[in-house]
């Protein structure tokens, strides 16, 4: 998730990678998600202007991509910072004093979740579940699993992110 | 050489085990193993030294401490504080009765030798010999019943597929493992990848189908990357793809990635997102056992049920069926989560108890208080109060409790728990993961929220608990789908137990 995202850009970037890695599934419409996770790899989020192209070429109305687009928690429509660090919300994060922590963190980078740090380097946001519940609580920084998370644990992951 | 076997699970990646891999590898004349999780979780990472007495273990491990194993000779099992023995003599491991997660932990992950080994394909071997009717009879023979949460039984899901007449028929294994307190299927995507493509190609072979997908969830990467190269492994072996093993039968496998919704651990609406549409849920009937993806007969199981498939052929269902407890046969792989000292994973016959489970194998809670209350069978299962622990785990068992087992996770809270909260959650997250399909579940989760914040506040208790509990039994009775209909059942058992909770003004006011 920490690819390089466009600023204001109205090239057609977007629509010729939106074409590519679509043609790189074969123009399959049931492959959407996947062409979506590969265009968010790509260019940081999903940005309007591929939306269009995507359509074209999997033929799908602009309407069922959009639908898509705004259906999963995972697909952005704004760039996002640097690194995410998603924070677990869920139950047994809860039993280990998880809505504390996502109290703390709020609080150290002074932004609530689902927003981005003012330096751009960093967005948080909630998820529910990570798998790891056996050691919670748990955060994932881009795609790398952390458990047993505390306040220490945290600084030093906020440390590197802004590196 | 010296072996030593370093998890690439990703729980044992959480705490260190990439640096402590790192560490250990620039120690001359060993050779570095990254194998699965034996489910030891709390002693992650845990590394284990081969050597003459057999697997001896240190946990947990962190990078720092590799220069005091050296000291301590640990390439020889020497003595060393984080020393745990031979691994398989550890009580926690030896009380297990481990048939879907033999290997895992053992082997690395993605070894076609390794797998064979141990024990990997003879249930596949079996299959490629007999006929689809056959295979579906040992299936069904053995009792097993899905294991996602529902417990329908397999034999009979996989018979109406067999059975249904259509060109091409699918097979999909639902991994959106998105239960809190649930981890197993995570375990076998990353410590054993290779049972799960094994038990997806025998399903293949008994209903007719050449295709099948694994939904993955995009929460869990490593999985999404060990089962993808499991299936290269796999497919450059011959024991998937085109004639496999030299046979004229073939199967096909892919991965698809989820995108965070939690509803795609519905079936219909896994399908919905395996079509490449909005996770939505679909009204049944038709059933997937004969309309399911793109319309086709489709065997959808979870990981568990797959995974339990290569023991039943290779050692036969009537073996598999000794195990368990009435209706519930054979084991289930239980998740000790949250508040738990000891957490992990524990396989055990249907029938073992949820104290045994949380005290004797999870030693209590993590912070040392007592346990308050378990929530069994992830976010829409019930929570259990400490006294009624002794109850054994089995489908029937748990649904005359008005619980659920479900995929058999436990999430253990302690005294602290809030349990208005709790219920405030249960509501919370489905008004956050509801698709949005049927009104019940839309609109009744929010309707929920504020009923139970009213609950809180002392806002006519009374009358908005009897509210609360017509709405539960509105989306109960109402709902598409298990999201919508089972939220009730962490609010009204939180209710039921515990309804010293949802009364504070007059607790406070009686203190």
């Amino acid at each position: 998730m920490s690819g390089k995202h466009t600023l204001i850009d109205l090239s057609p970037r977007e629509a010729t990678a939106a074409r590519e890695i679509a043609l790189r599934y074969g123009n399959k419409p049931d492959a959407l998600l996947e062409i979506l996770h590969d265009l968010q790899e790509h260019l940081g989020f999903i940005p309007e202007a591929s939306l269009p192209a995507l359509a074209k070429a999997l033929n799908l109305s602009r309407a069922e991509v959009h639908g898509v687009v705004t259906f999963y928690h995972d697909f952005k429509r704004e760039p996002q910072g640097r690194h995410v660090i998603k924070v677990c919300r869920a139950e047994a994060c809860q039993s280990m004093k998880g809505n504390e922590l996502a109290a703390m963190i709020e609080r150290y980078l002074q932004v609530k979740l689902g927003q981005t740090t003012a330096d751009g380097a960093i967005t948080v946001e909630a998820v529910y579940c990570l798998g790891n519940c056996a050691l919670s609580p748990a955060i994932m920084v881009d795609d790398k699993l952390v458990g047993r998370v505390d306040a220490a644990k945290f600084e030093k992951i906020v440390a590197e992110c802004r590196t | 050489m010296t072996k030593i076997y370093v998890p690439r699970d990703s729980a044992a990646r959480s705490v260190g085990a990439d640096e402590v891999a790192a560490e250990l590898a620039k120690i001359d004349g060993v050779e570095i193993i990254r194998n699965g999780s034996r489910g030891l979780l709390w002693l992650e990472p845990m590394i284990e030294v081969e050597t003459p007495q057999g697997r001896i273990a240190y946990g947990p491990v962190e990078a720092s401490d590799v220069d005091s194993l050296k000291a301590a000779d640990f390439l020889t099992g020497g003595g060393h504080k984080l020393r745990l023995g031979n691994i398989e003599d550890h009580p926690y491991l030896k009380n297990q009765e481990r048939l879907t997660f033999a290997r895992c932990g053992i082997t690395d992950p993605v070894s076609v030798a390794d797998y064979v080994k141990h024990g990997g394909f003879e249930g596949l071997r079996k299959a490629l010999g007999l006929s689809g009717a056959d295979i579906v009879a040992e299936v069904t023979q053995s009792g097993l019943r899905g294991r996602g949460g529902a417990g329908f039984p397999t034999g009979i899901k996989w018979k109406t597929v067999h059975d249904a007449k259509a060109e091409q028929k699918y097979i999909c294994c639902n991994a959106d493992e998105g239960d809190s307190g649930t981890f197993a299927d995570r375990m076998v995507m990353e410590g054993d990848p290779l049972m799960l493509i094994e038990g997806m190609t025998i399903a293949g072979l008994a209903v007719g189908a050449s295709k099948g997908y694994v939904y993955i969830r995009s929460e869990y990467p490593d999985a999404i990357a060990t089962m993808k190269e499991a299936i290269a492994v796999a497919v450059a072996a011959d024991w998937l793809g085109a004639t496999i093993q030299g046979t004229d039968k073939s199967f096909h496998l892919e991965v698809r990635r989820g995108a965070g919704a939690y509803i795609c651990g519905e079936e219909t609406a896994m399908l919905e997102s395996l079509e490449g549409k909005r996770g939505t849920v679909r009204p049944k009937p038709p059933i997937p056992a004969l309309e399911g993806l793109f319309g086709k007969p489709t065997v959808i199981n979870n990981v568990l049920s797959f995974a339990a498939v290569p023991f039943i052929m290779a050692k036969g269902g009537a073996v598999y069926r000794n195990y368990g407890m009435g209706r519930s046969l054979g084991t289930l792989p239980f998740q000790l989560a949250g508040n738990i000292k000891q957490g992990g994973l524990v396989e055990k016959a249907f029938g073992v108890t949820l104290r045994q489970l949380v005290e004797d194998f999870g030693g209590g809670t993590f912070s040392g208080k007592p346990i308050r209350a378990i929530q069994v069978g992830g976010p829409l299962g019930s929570y259990i109060p400490a006294s009624q622990l002794d109850m054994p785990m089995d489908y029937e068992t748990f649904a005359a409790a008005q619980a659920m087992v479900g995929h058999g996770g436990l999430v253990v809270f302690d005294e602290t728990v809030d349990m208005a909260a709790q219920a405030r959650f249960a509501m919370e997250f489905c008004a956050i993961e509801s698709c949005g399909k049927c009104t019940p579940c839309r609109i009744g989760s929010t309707r929920g929220v504020e009923v139970i914040d009213r609950i809180v506040a002392g806002v006519e208790r009374e009358s908005n608990l009897e509210l609360l509990s017509d709405l539960c039994q509105t989306m109960t009775d109402g709902s598409l789908c298990a999201m919508g209909g089972l939220t009730p059942m962490p609010v009204m058992s939180a209710i039921r137990h515990f309804p010293e909770d949802f009364d504070k003004p007059a607790q406070l006011a009686a203190e």
